[in-house]
């Protein structure tokens, strides 16, 4: 699989890109700043290519028709940003009853409702902890660069397939809206199972197939929830991806995701500059999420703090800390209403812990 | 022994669960004797909504897909888009239609979505007991209108099919009854050009049943086939408010020689 | 070279979005890593127009810029609220065709050139940034001028090839006014 020449390109669009060379020929939207380039590619390119774009009447209707198209057996994408996500809770949650495949992406901006329009992590728990009502979860990817966009878009529509679930993608402002290089493969690695159980008409099939998330005898539910914990168990067993880096011998170990990784990846150079050794742990999938390469770091003699960086009043934060079993002190530093933290807001945070790693940790 | 008679094959058999007098029954029996007439049933996906017909999935014997409240037009759309060549259907109640999902049939109705839906209008919420519907007429009493639905308080009755069929993406838009022989057989009919317009590809399409609730309209049976003719009908006239021009003998010859071509 | 970063602001339509491109396009080139990030939402109909661009050996950090190193202005409200982000040492041009106004800091470096002045005078209003970028690399060094000609010749289609020429003579000319 050759990789091709680099080309720069927004993240908008590269997610676009990416939901059709992995075959979606099915997408369904609702303007919103700051994904709207998903959408104004799709209008251009799926057209062009004969595949279905809507631009729906709203997001609730959109999410419903992802949930009609993947009920017929189709790939299918939507992608909206954080108030619009809010909206399509509703369907996220039949997606998750009716076990049907389908990716979403979430441009992350700034919240409560209607907020701002600026790049923030706030959405975690969102995404994470299921959103919607009921017993679920999705798959939730974090991607970290713009070639990151391309690689796991491509990834979420296998994994949704293989799960028969909803795969996220959490974006934010920055990585939707930043152009960076990327380099496309000339083929891609589609996996696409059978879809027997899909409501395409019988065709001569002896039974009628029914997409549902009903079940209204309590002892039909409860067995029906089961099989989704059962397969929720099998997707943290195998499906946990994460980065680490220098935790063999950092001191102090940064937990952060997407955006605020980046940012970290330079104060790690500048800590080492000032003779502390910092090492991170990027998750990349937020769920499953890397709780035992948590847990291991966490007893690292090593290892004197953690610190959790996020765009929000801290979310992931309560992740780490139940992965770190109280075994370290953990720290974490947020920034809220689409600002960025700068370096050196980071730095003065890292020198303080070295200096005494107890000393304002969370409970 | 000759068969003079069998249960159509376009449902499963299996018992319905509504109440004694209510309409839903023959409603799904017209729907799945016309899909077998039209020799569609292979080719067909139903969209079930959310009130008492929330598993009618379980009696029509095509292929089915449970659709969240309201939503089912926007569900149909994202199937039928994929599915160009099959026939789609959505089969909801009043609530359903006309309240929370007035959004999506109204935009699917707009986009010409390729689709039928099949409006069961009985002016009241049924499985959430008898509260009131945006059909639910003026003077009803409801579970949440008490002393009579109030014009001043709680606004009027929408009529929907009306408010459809002005709609350029709308091609066939009918109202029935199921109120004795002449009507049941003029609803079957209904069914039956909606699914034809459907295959023609003329647009979006509609049939709305007025429909009786003894249960939550504490009638008698046959009392509320009465209440409906005298109160239902003024308020929701019976007849075709678009596609009145269609001519179907050359639109049901068109789609047969189209399938015939197709298997040729 | 690490985050060597760009800041370039003034009204939308003088072309600043594309210039931060181009200029991205010059150091990929060169097999840098790049990234590029618009101001976007609402500021953008307030009329006024911002990117940054990141230029590293590096993985880039933050693709958004707080602390730059040049910084290319096309009005006086962009030199008003970008001039502090300026790091000390830091450059900043200003299309002195189009507006005066001197930098309140003596820690940086100003350059005011006659970018619409060069651009009428060559014929396309559009080569005033492309004459700025010019400056900014002569400069700093942050990208070749071959590597500029040759990121052109790459991401234009073949019927744009002919205003290269055109673009290139902008350039040199806008890098007289860094010597």
């Amino acid at each position: 699989m050759m990789a091709q020449k680099k080309v720069l390109m927004k993240g908008n669009e590269v997610i676009a890109e990416a939901a059709l060379r992995a075959g979606c020929r099915n997408y369904f939207g609702y303007p919103i700043t700051p994904q709207t380039e998903v959408m104004h590619y799709m209008a251009k390119k799926m057209v062009q290519i004969g595949g279905n774009f809507v631009q729906a009447e709203s997001e609730v209707a959109a999410i419903n028709m992802v949930y009609g198209a993947a009920a017929a057996g189709f790939r299918v994408m939507t992608s909206s940003s954080s108030p619009g996500i809010s909206l399509k809770q509703e369907g996220i949650s039949y997606i998750a009853g009716a076990e049907l495949p389908a990716v979403a992406v979430n441009i992350v901006r700034a919240g409560p409702g209607l907020g701002g329009i600026q790049p923030s992590q706030g959405d975690y728990f969102q995404a994470c902890k299921g959103g919607g009502h009921g017993d679920f979860r999705n798959i939730v990817i974090a991607p970290a660069s713009v070639q990151e966009l391309y690689e796991l878009t491509v990834e979420a529509f296998n994994l949704a397939d293989k799960y028969r679930m909803l795969c996220m993608i959490l974006g934010d402002g920055t990585l939707g809206q930043m152009m960076e290089p990327v380099a496309f493969r000339d083929v891609e690695p589609i996996v696409e199972p059978e879809k027997p159980w899909a409501a395409c008409g019988r065709g001569g099939r002896a039974e009628h197939n029914t997409v549902t998330s009903i079940y209204i005898q309590p002892d039909d539910l409860e067995r029906k929830n089961q099989e989704l914990v059962d397969k929720y168990k099998i997707i943290e067993r195998d499906e946990v991806r994460y980065e680490a880096i220098g935790i063999e011998d950092a001191e102090i170990v940064i937990v952060a995701f997407s955006t605020c990784s980046r940012i970290c990846r330079n104060v790690i150079r500048q800590a080492a500059e000032l003779g502390i050794k910092v090492g991170m742990i990027r998750p990349i999938t937020l769920w499953p999420f890397p709780k035992q390469i948590i847990r291991d770091t966490a007893a690292l003699p090593n290892v004197k703090a953690f610190l959790d960086i996020e765009l929000s009043a801290g979310q992931m934060v309560e992740d780490v800390q139940i992965a770190v079993r109280g075994q370290k002190p953990v720290h974490f530093y947020g920034r809220m209403g689409g600002n960025l933290p700068m370096q050196k807001e980071i730095l003065d945070k890292i020198v303080a812990i070295h200096e005494n790693p107890e000393k304002e940790a969370l409970d | 022994m000759a068969v003079v008679f069998e249960a159509t094959k376009g449902l499963t058999g299996k018992p319905f669960h509504y109440c004694p007098g209510c309409t839903h029954g023959i409603i799904h029996r017209l729907i799945g004797e016309v899909m077998c007439e039209l020799g569609i049933l292979e080719d067909t996906v139903s969209v079930a909504s959310v009130g008492c017909s929330y598993n009618s999935y379980e009696y029509f014997a095509c292929d089915a897909v449970q659709a969240a409240h309201g939503r089912a037009p926007a569900v149909a759309t994202g199937i039928k888009r994929n599915l160009k060549d099959k026939v789609v259907f959505t089969y909801q109640g009043d609530g359903d239609l006309a309240s929370i999902g007035a959004a999506e049939i109204i935009h699917a109705a707009a986009r010409g979505e390729k689709i039928t839906a099949f409006f069961v209008n009985n002016a009241v919420y049924g499985m959430t007991s008898g509260q009131m519907a945006p059909t639910t007429l003026l003077g009803q009493v409801t579970t949440t209108s008490p002393f009579g639905r109030d014009a001043s308080y709680q606004g009027y009755p929408i009529n929907v099919s009306e408010m459809i069929a002005p709609l350029t993406g709308a091609a066939y838009v009918e109202r029935v009854t199921l109120t004795d022989y002449k009507n049941i057989m003029n609803a079957k009919k209904a069914i039956k050009q909606a699914f034809l317009a459907q295959q023609a590809n003329l647009g979006f399409t509609m049939v709305e049943f007025l429909s009786t609730c003894p249960t939550n309209w504490g009638k008698e049976p046959l009392e509320a086939m009465d209440w409906l003719k005298e109160k239902m009908i003024p308020q929701y006239p019976l007849g075709v408010f678009k596609g009145e021009d269609i001519d179907f003998k050359k639109v049901e010859a068109d789609v047969k020689a189209a399938k015939e071509g197709a298997t040729a | 070279m690490i985050d060597f970063s760009i800041i370039l602001a003034g009204f939308g339509g003088q072309g600043i979005l594309s210039a931060g491109k181009m200029a991205a396009e010059a150091a990929l080139y060169e097999g840098k890593e790049v990234s590029w990030f618009p101001s976007y939402g609402p500021e953008m109909r307030g009329g006024t127009a911002n990117c940054s661009v990141v230029i590293s050996d590096e993985p880039i950090g933050s693709p958004v810029v707080n602390n730059a190193d040049v910084l290319i202005c096309l009005n006086q409200p962009s030199v008003e609220k970008f001039e502090s982000y300026l790091n000390p040492g830091g450059i900043l041009i200003i299309d002195s065709s189009l507006f005066y106004v001197e930098p309140t800091r003596d820690d940086i470096k100003f350059i005011p050139m006659e970018a619409s002045k060069i651009a009428s005078d060559l014929g396309n209003m559009a080569f005033a940034t492309i004459s700025m970028l010019g400056c900014m690399s002569e400069a700093t060094g942050c990208f070749k001028k071959e590597s500029f000609e040759a990121a052109l010749y790459e991401i234009l289609p073949e019927r744009r090839h002919k205003f290269i020429p055109g673009n290139m003579e902008a350039f040199a000319k806008g890098a007289e006014f860094a010597k």
